[in-house]
């Protein structure tokens, strides 16, 4: 069967082909549609983790007692989980364990453009690159093979533009004979105390030496022979714009990136004249080419920074370039919180009472753009609350009080609940406020442990904040409506003023969840023409449902459009004039 | 067949349908037997950022990205975006593009305001630029969502491809209920000039 998929959709199939029973991810932009396909196989066992640290564990777990397991994250969410697979680069695995990385190469939606191949030399691992989303299917189905043969976790890497762009793909079938799963104990393999873990180095060594000798035969490392005078290493996306930009060039194309096949490099680099690499972010290839004495141009004429595309290797290589047609400044259109998102008036409020906000990662970092220009900094998922307790230790008593961390309900249940139990444990003063919209939002809404529901539609436990926060020790816990401007100002400006932690939580859910009774929007609103005074105060918390409209009165009016506004109420709130009302 | 790829840019505003849009172009292409890729920046929850997909179909194709300026068709959704984006296409492309203006936040709160005379601007640039009134077509069709589907049908028209593959592919990707309408707006795409 012939399917266009997304390279995403495509590693979802091949971990189902490879027979593949527990599949576990923290989602995170671009690697999240693996796992809302894999749901879709019900031989597979697929959840959200808390975590990505989490989410490896499980697949550990499964793949100690002989179940091959898929995990999958951002690259970000592999230093999240780099703990873990450290040590099982010693262990090896028992069934297979394939985890999938998604790296963001011009940070199309991350915080970092890190290149996480250097994880898989790091850790000691071998990792594929797919260059397709047929390659996608294949090379998942490989990974299992590799896995169990050479006893090792393998990595496979994609990156944005293997991840979301879809090509053609031709479907195989699930394997047959899977190994049914059951307790075997080996403790000198998978208890990694010091007595045992020196051995297994010996093992890890040997065998990456082995794999990059046998990835000399690999055929998913193929050279492809197209005349003498110029060479081409490359690998995944990169493979794409090469064929793309220098047909006539011979390419030695990686599908294993590490460890490298030396051999067949060595005899690549000695037909052809000029040797190249061509690869986006790091040196990764060309620095290990160098290092056993090939002479190689890479990053002198390759960027380092930033996506390759067809035009970026043309250019690289001299090529004439299509010469762009000017277009003269235009206004940007960055994305912007929904109309009645829960998180615009917690920020208008912030903004207000000149807070100096730790910020974190979900939607709700839109509330850095203007107007809110609310947000003074974001590091890491979870970094809000430990960030404050440090800003806190320091500053004086007076500006101590300014200091508010801001986070979302899934990156709070992430990494953020430790930063609160430091903060409470340490004697923190400062405000944390958990926006728990009831979902993650950011990344396409997925199901966490406050929502209510797995990501196999099942019905499960929810986190209580409130008691959680006061098990850890919180003392002062209030739950507010966020959509209500005076309740948050009361709230806010009382916990600012208090010199020991508090945690302020919001209750109202993301306007996209679909689940039924969760979101019930409001009446629309509209702006009364007449009693419209043109003040601009609506303006000032940015809702895409009301439009400025110069031209109309003597000095402009609002425009609410019905069909955006969710009724939230909030700009109401703010016209001393009455002239927003609900539309008849 | 000949070593030609073809190469279409939709651009536009988020939550405007732009990715079903290249999802039944795709599907299109791969009907009619052609190899096919297409690649887009997806995975944000908020609407109203700027979107843009490339689809591209030929014998082979490699890179999932129109090199830029080798864009053979835009396909507009807006504006203002098209005329952001028209460098992707090559000198002597084609424009198709839907007659609305979407205000970004800075326009809506006042800061900016939405810059002037657009569709005259991209035909300066782009002379074979087909502007269509997507929203009233549709509501002639039956339903002032089915614009998209006038613009595709408009595309398809520049597009040598036979039609029984677009219609094949319509039915495969809209939903049974709003078959009909989105039949008609592409019909009615298709006999724009
Ligand atoms: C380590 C890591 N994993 C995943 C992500 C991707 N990511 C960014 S924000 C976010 C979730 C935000 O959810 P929540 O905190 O509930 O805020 P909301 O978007 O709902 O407002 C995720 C998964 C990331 N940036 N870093
Ligand atoms: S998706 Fe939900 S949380 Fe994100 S901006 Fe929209 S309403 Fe807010
Ligand atoms: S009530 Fe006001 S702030 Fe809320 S969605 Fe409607 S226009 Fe936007």
């Amino acid at each position: 069967m012939k399917e266009i998929l997304s390279g995403n959709e495509a590693i979802a199939r091949g971990a189902y082909e490879a027979g593949v029973k527990v599949a576990c991810a923290y989602p995170g932009t671009p690697s999240t549609e693996i796992l809302e396909n894999t749901v879709r196989y019900k031989e597979i066992d697929s959840s959200w983790a808390t975590n990505e640290k989490v989410a490896l564990e499980v697949g550990i777990g499964a793949s100690f007692v002989g179940a091959r397991s898929l995990v999958t994250m951002k690259h970000v969410g592999v230093n999240v989980a780099a703990d873990p697979l450290f040590t099982l680069s010693y262990t090896g695995v028992n069934g297979g364990l394939v985890l999938v990385c998604a790296d963001d190469p011009e940070l199309h939606s991350s915080q970092d453009e890190q290149d996480s191949r250097n994880y898989a030399k790091f850790v000691k691992i071998p990792m594929l690159e797919p260059s397709d989303s047929q390659e996608c299917l294949d090379f998942t189905r490989l990974a299992y093979e590799i896995s169990e043969k050479y006893d090792t976790p393998v990595m496979l890497r994609t990156t944005t533009r293997i991840s979301h762009s879809k090509s053609v793909v031709t479907f195989g079938e699930r394997i047959g004979a899977v190994k049914e799963p059951k307790l075997e104990r080996n403790p000198a393999k998978f208890v990694m105390l010091p007595g045992n873990a020196r051995g297994r180095h010996y093992v890890v060594e040997d065998r990456i030496l082995q794999l990059s000798k046998d990835g000399v035969s690999l055929p998913i490392n193929r050279v492809e022979m197209r005349g003498t005078k110029m060479g081409v290493i490359t690998a995944g996306i990169s493979y794409q714009h090469v064929r793309e930009a220098l047909p006539e060039a011979s390419v030695l194309k990686l599908g294993m990136v590490h460890p490298l096949p030396f051999d067949l490099i060595r005899e690549f680099a000695s037909k052809v004249d000029k040797l190249y690499v061509v690869e986006e972010l790091d040196p990764f290839i060309e620095e290990q080419v160098k290092a056993i004495g090939i002479p190689v141009i890479g990053k002198e004429i390759i960027p380092i920074c930033g996506e390759l595309t067809p035009g970026r290797v043309r250019k690289a290589f001299g090529l004439p370039e299509n010469a762009p047609s000017t277009v003269e400044k235009l206004p940007g259109r960055p994305p912007n919180m929904c109309p009645g998102c829960p998180h615009r008036g917690v920020f208008y409020t912030l903004k207000q009472l000149n807070a100096y906000v730790s910020g974190d990662i979900g939607c709700y970092t839109l509330g850095f753009m203007p107007p809110l220009s609310a947000m003074d900094t974001c590091v890491c998922m979870g970094a809000s609350i430990g960030m404050a307790t440090g800003a806190a230790k320091v500053l004086s008593p007076e500006e101590r009080k300014k200091v508010v961390a801001v986070i979302g309900d899934s990156t709070f249940l992430h990494t953020g609940i430790n930063g609160l139990m430091d903060m409470v444990y340490n004697k923190g003063a400062a405000t944390v406020i958990i926006l728990d919209n009831r979902i993650t939002a950011m990344t396409g809404r997925q199901e966490n442990p406050g929502s209510g529901h797995t990501l196999m539609n099942d019905p499960t436990n929810e986190v209580n904040f409130e008691l959680l926060c006061k098990a850890i020790g919180v003392k002062n816990v209030r739950t507010i409506n966020p959509l209500d401007l005076d309740e948050c100002r009361t709230a806010i400006a009382e916990e600012m003023e208090r010199p020991e932690t508090s945690v302020i939580i919001t209750d109202k859910p993301c306007v996209l969840i679909k689940r039924e009774g969760v979101f019930k929007p409001g009446a629309p609103l509209q702006v009364v023409d007449d009693a419209c005074a043109g003040c601009r105060a609506c303006l000032k918390i940015g809702c895409p449902a009301i439009e400025w409209i110069p031209s109309s009165g003597k000095k402009g009016k609002a425009h609410i459009d019905p069909l955006l506004c969710n009724g939230c109420d909030v700009c109401s709130q703010l016209c001393k004039f009455s002239a927003i009302k609900e539309a008849k | 067949m000949s070593d030609k790829v073809t190469n279409i840019v939709l651009v536009g505003v988020g939550g405007q349908g732009i990715l079903l849009a290249a999802e039944i172009l795709s599907e299109t292409f791969m009907l009619a037997g052609f190899d096919v890729k297409k690649s887009e920046i997806h995975g944000m929850s908020q609407r109203g950022g700027s979107v843009v997909s490339h689809v591209r179909y030929g014998k082979e194709v490699f890179s999932p990205m129109v090199p830029e300026g080798d864009g053979d068709i835009l396909f507009g959704f807006e504006l203002m975006e098209s005329y952001r984006h028209l460098s992707l296409l090559k000198p002597g492309g084609t424009v198709v593009v839907n007659d609305l203006c979407i205000a970004p936040p800075s326009v809506l709160i006042g800061q900016d305001e939405y810059p002037a005379g657009m569709a005259l601007k991209i035909q300066e640039v782009c002379p074979d630029c087909l502007l269509v009134d997507g929203q009233n077509l549709a509501i002639q069709a039956g339903n002032a969502r089915a614009a998209n589907t006038v613009l595709l049908g408009a595309v398809s028209k520049r597009l040598d491809i036979e039609e029984k593959y677009w219609i094949e592919a319509i039915e495969k990707m809209v939903p049974k209920k709003a078959l009909e309408v989105n039949l008609k707006a592409f019909q009615m795409g298709r006999g724009l000039k």
